[in-house]
């Protein structure tokens, strides 16, 4: 489904402030998989997703979704194959829109717009059963401006227009960081049941180790630039926290102590 | 009494100003880019126009010619901005200039071209200016209302969100550059229009027309949009603000005149009411911001609206 090959990202290059972000990094996701990412400031878990994304060209690599070469196409173009929730609760909609609004641009994801009335009535009904669903609510105010929202129910509308034309693959950078503890459990509650329902093939970043064992089938940990560990299926499940702060030390060679991830277990 | 005389002849010229500011609405309130273009585009109209109409053009024919070279210029800044990375404010500076140079070569080098209303049927002229109240409300009604339906479409609803949040759009396969250039297109052609109808209005286009065209449509905005948000913020209602905005910019305009301020001031009065409307929510903001209590999470909605 996806598969990055040896990609090479450095920021600034030829200035004190050069930053190589990807080193040389492999992975390849098989249809389905529903994988969490780990990793301490810096190890290159956004740039990954940024990576795929297209928000910029990568210097060196390739990037296949579903069997395209994405490497070069455009950001906008390679949305087609993309659904992605954003670190910042502010970024993934449009504030001053309506949330019927939001949901029918996110609708024709993929598909060329053309000059014909932008919120059809029964995409409306639709919409309305969709939200209903997320439990915040908001199936009766599909014409208040997104911008009026919290934080949380504005993760839970870019959640599902994300995924309301099924991506190839699932980007979520973060999703919940940003939000109070009751309200990251739900938003990820919402996550797992939209990931499941429509079998949805997933990259998952997150600060909070229990979140990266408790979702997902398979876990990946980034170190500099890489993968250093990578663990799917039964070994997965039985994961413990303590083991995976193991695996870091021994991947790393250092210690996750500085980190921020390890207060969030 | 004067005033009162002065009046019809002060809502004429509004109006068209109001058609001027929501070309600039366009741009700077749904692009969220300050696109100083339009000081060119608006005389570029004004020059098309007249030169048209010398040549026995009907006077309705010379608003298409002037929509689409406004159009022009607006793709021109666009294509600086998107294609060539230049930042928007420059790439408009830039269009303006080349603009200038247009204009005067457009008016065969001279600096004024003159419409003589008695000789060509105009679609407005300051001769009639109940009459050319009715055309100018006429032809506002009906951009408002193909404004209102385009911005409701497919393609109208990723160029709101084009400006709304850029990243959001891309992440929806949103072509962001191509929307910018789409829509400083249309932005310049409607203040083209308006170049257009302010000549037949005054029955000339000079080269300087139009300097500081920008600052009278963001103070027409302001003004607008001061009182439209507040009984309904939706895209029609601020529209009509905006018009009316320039109505009562130019109302007020006329009035300070009458009262005998120096028309040398006049400049400066646009821009000292712009700098009010920018800084007042600003200063409000910084310095008097009062402590909102604790955000409450917002479960139910009272909008039961669908």
């Amino acid at each position: 489904m996806l598969k990055i090959t040896n990609l090479q990202k450095t920021f600034n290059p030829g200035t004190v402030n050069a930053k190589t972000a990807l080193r040389g990094l492999e992975l390849t996701l098989n249809e389905g998989d529903f994988v969490t990412v780990i990793g301490g400031n810096g190890a290159g878990k956004s740039t990954m997703l940024n990576a795929i994304a297209g928000v910029w060209k990568p210097d060196y690599g390739t990037i296949e979704i579903d069997g395209v070469d994405v490497t070069s196409m455009a950001e906008h173009k390679r949305a087609a194959f993309l659904g992605r929730v954003f670190q910042d609760p502010m970024k993934g909609t449009a504030p001053d829109m309506e949330i019927a609004e939001n949901l029918a641009i996110a609708a024709r994801r993929g598909t060329k717009r053309r000059l014909v009335w932008g919120v059809r009535k029964a995409e409306r009904e639709e919409y309305k059963k969709l939200l209903a669903q997320l439990n915040l609510g908001l199936e009766d105010r599909l014409s208040a401006k997104v911008g009026l929202l919290s934080g949380g129910q504005r993760q839970a509308v870019t959640l599902l227009m994300a995924t309301l034309k099924k991506p190839k693959l699932l980007l979520l950078d973060e999703h919940t960081a940003a939000l109070d503890p009751k309200t990251a459990a739900k938003v990820l509650e919402i996550t797992d049941r939209l990931v499941n329902e429509n079998k949805l093939t997933t990259l998952m970043i997150t600060h909070n180790m229990h979140d990266a064992i408790a979702h997902g089938n398979r876990l990946i940990m980034m170190h500099e630039g890489r993968i250093v560990v990578d663990i799917s299926g039964e070994e997965k499940k039985k994961l413990t926290i303590s083991q995976l702060l193991g695996l870091f030390e021994q991947a790393s060679g250092s210690e996750f102590t500085s980190d921020k991830a390890i207060l969030s277990k | 009494m004067a005033f009162l005389n002065a009046l019809p002849g002060a809502v004429a010229e509004g109006l068209i100003w109001g058609l001027m500011a929501i070309g600039v609405y366009i741009s700077f309130k749904i692009l969220d880019i300050a696109d100083l273009s339009v000081d060119g585009s608006i005389c570029t109209g004004g020059c098309v126009c007249a030169v048209l109409i010398a040549a026995g053009v009907p006077a309705w024919v010379s608003l298409i010619v002037a929509f689409i070279a406004g159009a022009v210029a607006g793709t021109m800044t666009g294509l600086f901005h998107t294609a060539l990375g230049i930042p928007a404010i420059l790439a408009g500076i830039l269009t303006q200039l080349i603009l200038y140079s247009v204009n005067l070569s457009i008016l065969g080098g001279k600096s004024l071209a003159l419409i003589d209303a008695r000789l060509h049927p105009l679609v407005l002229n300051m001769s009639d200016n109940i009459g050319a109240i009715i055309a100018a409300v006429l032809i506002i009604a009906a951009i408002i209302i193909i404004l209102w339906l385009f911005f409701y479409t497919e393609v109208g609803l990723t160029l709101k969100s084009t400006g709304d949040n850029p990243d959001m759009s891309r992440a929806q396969g949103v072509n962001v550059k191509l929307n910018k250039v789409i829509g400083l297109a249309l932005s310049n052609g409607i203040v083209a229009v308006a170049g257009a109808l302010l000549a037949q209005y005054k029955g000339s286009a000079n080269i300087n027309d139009g300097r500081g065209a920008i600052v009278i449509g963001l103070a027409a905005i302001f003004i607008g949009l001061s009182v439209s948000l507040k009984i309904k913020p939706n895209f029609v209602v601020s529209l009509i603000g905006v018009v009316g905005g320039g109505v009562v910019y130019y109302i007020i305009y006329n009035f300070v005149i009458l009262l005998g301020l120096k028309t040398d001031y006049l400049k400066m009065l646009s821009a000292i009411i712009v700098v009010i409307f920018l800084a007042v929510p600003y200063l409000k903001g910084e310095y008097f911001k009062k402590l909102k209590p604790l955000p409450i999470e917002e479960q139910t909605g009272g909008e039961g609206n669908a």
